[in-house]
């Protein structure tokens, strides 16, 4: 430290750098890019004909409508919950505030499995409901209604989750001049509130879709395994892959894992995009 | 804000309104807690009446059979060793992303979230065909004696597959937050760069790694999806909590399946409660800064 010019060294010398990228990114490539790049080379390891006939069969098909009905239901309920939770409780101080935030964060902890249980218990045969139902001939479980069911409540929090941080964050100031301007309610969500929210939203749901679209457990308890009829992608993976039919199990888990890929191609933009809206909003003079 | 509404406040009486000035509370605030009532609390409560209808002997025989123990016993000792493996790997990523510039770092950040995307299932029988005697990564463990595929041991791999992005995402935003002027002033007192991490650093970044790792361990108790198809699924070797629960209800014991699940359920309230805490801790650490 004398003499010389202080070098002030707050990062580490170029060899313990380098070393650690690499271990970073072997680690990375180890248990993250080896498990990605297997789906695509064990889908296509009979060829691509053998890949459009494993994706071409009427139970493969009926398993990408299912789950892409479930999604269609589930998201767009999840999405109204998350916009109305995250308006109550960025915007409004009340009792219980904290406590209803742990509530709607309570479905990311409870086990997949419990969560179809849970369901089982109340629509069950021999559930709560389960005799009233049998008797007007309504199907919950083992029926898609379950299967909707258990998707809505494993991807409950994941827009409620998003917006709300983002909301407390931008504060009640634009709001309240939009009010003051003569603006109602409607007015002020659609014109102040959505624009500034927009970017979360959009995370929001594409997680939201990701999870509902390639959820196995929950669904996997009310789903009965009914082929052609109750049979979610996930399921219909496993069923072909405990068939042995290991090229067809991975055809169609080479669906999803391009839909994972799709959802972080979109984080991705996403999230370049809002920096650069942040970015630009801090440079407006205020 | 403020200064507006203490402006007004000698003029107009009824307080409590301008607070509310925006409309819709009681719109939304009614709709939240009538779907948080229909999809999550009516149905969790019937797992609760059901545990309670039971009598004690009959609970305690079910969650205390010797194959329910020792699936419990795989479950916790296989998460903590997955979440403990993370917190170092999910510090080191976090660090290689946060400090150096390398090329395609944009594409390993983004790819941290793979666990996130990509459906358990397809994790699952895609980690087991690279561990497999004749896959990617098995066939070359196989000659030293390791077998991971349909062993405990696969387990705690899948469960760092699953748990990794929560550590790294919880770690990260601290990491960028940290003050470098901090780092500056250790060194310019002398201190060694891996003095100046033990010292300052890394008590800095302490809350957040305990955080990730009750997320990642909460997480990998419940997981079931990638996990089944690397475990092998033997009952009292390599048979999760999960799993068991699945196999009781095939077996129509929903007695059975609702003790082990409220037994989950409890450890999932209790992680829950730990994590805010946890997080509550790292928020008064940062000065609300997180």
């Amino acid at each position: 430290m004398s003499g010389t010019p202080a070098r002030i060294r707050t990062t580490e010398t170029p060899a313990v750098r380098r070393l650690l990228i690499a271990l970073a990114l072997g680690f990375m490539l180890l248990f993250l890019v080896l498990p990605l790049a297997a789906v695509f080379v064990e889908a296509l390891k009979s060829g691509w004909s053998a890949y459009w006939q494993a994706l071409k069969d009427p139970d493969a098909q009926s398993a990408i409508r299912l789950t892409l009905l479930t999604a269609a239901i589930a998201v767009p309920l999840n999405l109204v919950f998350g916009v109305a939770a995250a308006w109550c409780i960025a915007k409004f101080e009340f009792k219980g505030k904290a406590f209803l935030t742990t509530l709607i964060d309570l479905p990311f902890s409870v086990s997949p499995v419990v969560a179809g249980l849970i369901y089982v218990l109340v629509f069950g045969a021999q559930g709560w409901l389960g005799p009233w139902l049998a008797e007007h001939d309504i199907k919950i479980i083992f029926a898609v209604p379950g299967i909707v069911l258990a998707t809505v409540f494993v991807t409950f929090p994941f827009i409620a989750r998003e917006l709300i941080p983002l909301m407390q964050a931008q504060g009640n100031d634009e709001e309240q001049a939009a009010q003051v301007l003569g603006a109602n309610g409607w007015q002020t969500f659609w014109h102040v509130t959505l624009p500034n929210i927009k970017w979360g939203l959009i995370y929001g749901v594409i997680l939201c879709n990701a999870r509902a679209m390639g959820e196995f457990g929950a669904v996997s308890v009310v789903s009965g395994h009914i082929r052609g009829q109750t049979n979610t992608m996930p399921l219909h993976v496993e069923v072909l892959y405990n068939e042995y039919q290991g090229q067809a199990a991975f055809a169609v888990a080479s669906l999803l894992a391009l839909l994972a890929i799709v959802t972080l191609i979109i984080k991705t933009v996403v999230e370049w995009f809002h920096e650069r809206q942040l970015k630009q909003s801090s440079e407006r003079p205020s | 804000m403020t200064s507006l509404s203490l402006a007004a406040s000698p003029s107009v009486a009824p307080r409590r309104r301008s607070r509310r000035v925006l409309p819709g509370f009681n719109l939304t605030l009614g709709y939240t807690l009538l779907y948080l009532c229909l999809i999550v609390l009516i149905p969790l409560s019937a797992l609760v009446f059901k545990t309670l209808s039971m009598s004690w002997v009959d609970f305690w025989e079910a969650v205390t059979a010797p194959r329910v123990l020792a699936s419990f016993r795989l479950t916790f000792g296989a998460s903590f060793l997955a979440a403990a493996f993370n917190v170092v790997a999910g510090l080191l990523v976090a660090w290689v992303l946060v400090r150096y510039d390398f090329p395609g770092k944009k594409l390993a950040d983004a790819l941290v979230d793979l666990p996130f995307a990509l459906p358990t299932a397809v994790a699952g029988i895609s980690l087991a065909a690279i561990l497999a005697e004749n896959g990617w990564i098995g066939q070359y463990l196989a000659p030293l004696g390791i077998q991971l595929a349909f062993q405990p041991g696969g387990i705690v791999v899948a469960l760092i597959f699953i748990g990794l992005p929560f550590v790294v995402r919880t770690v990260q935003p601290v990491l960028e937050d940290t003050e470098k002027e901090l780092e500056e002033a250790a060194a310019c007192l002398g201190a060694t760069r891996w003095q100046t991490f033990r010292l300052v650093i890394f008590p800095a970044i302490t809350p957040a790694l305990v955080t990730g790792f009750a997320m990642a361990f909460a997480r990998a108790v419940g997981e079931y999806g990638s996990v089944i198809f690397i475990a092998g699924n033997m009952p009292m070797v390599s048979e999760i909590t999960p799993l068991v629960i699945i196999g009781k209800l095939e077996q129509y014991d929903y007695a059975g399946a609702t003790a082990v699940a409220s037994v989950m359920l409890l450890i999932s309230f209790i992680l829950l409660l730990i994590i805010n805490g946890l997080q509550a801790w790292g928020r008064r650490r940062y000065g609300g800064a997180a």
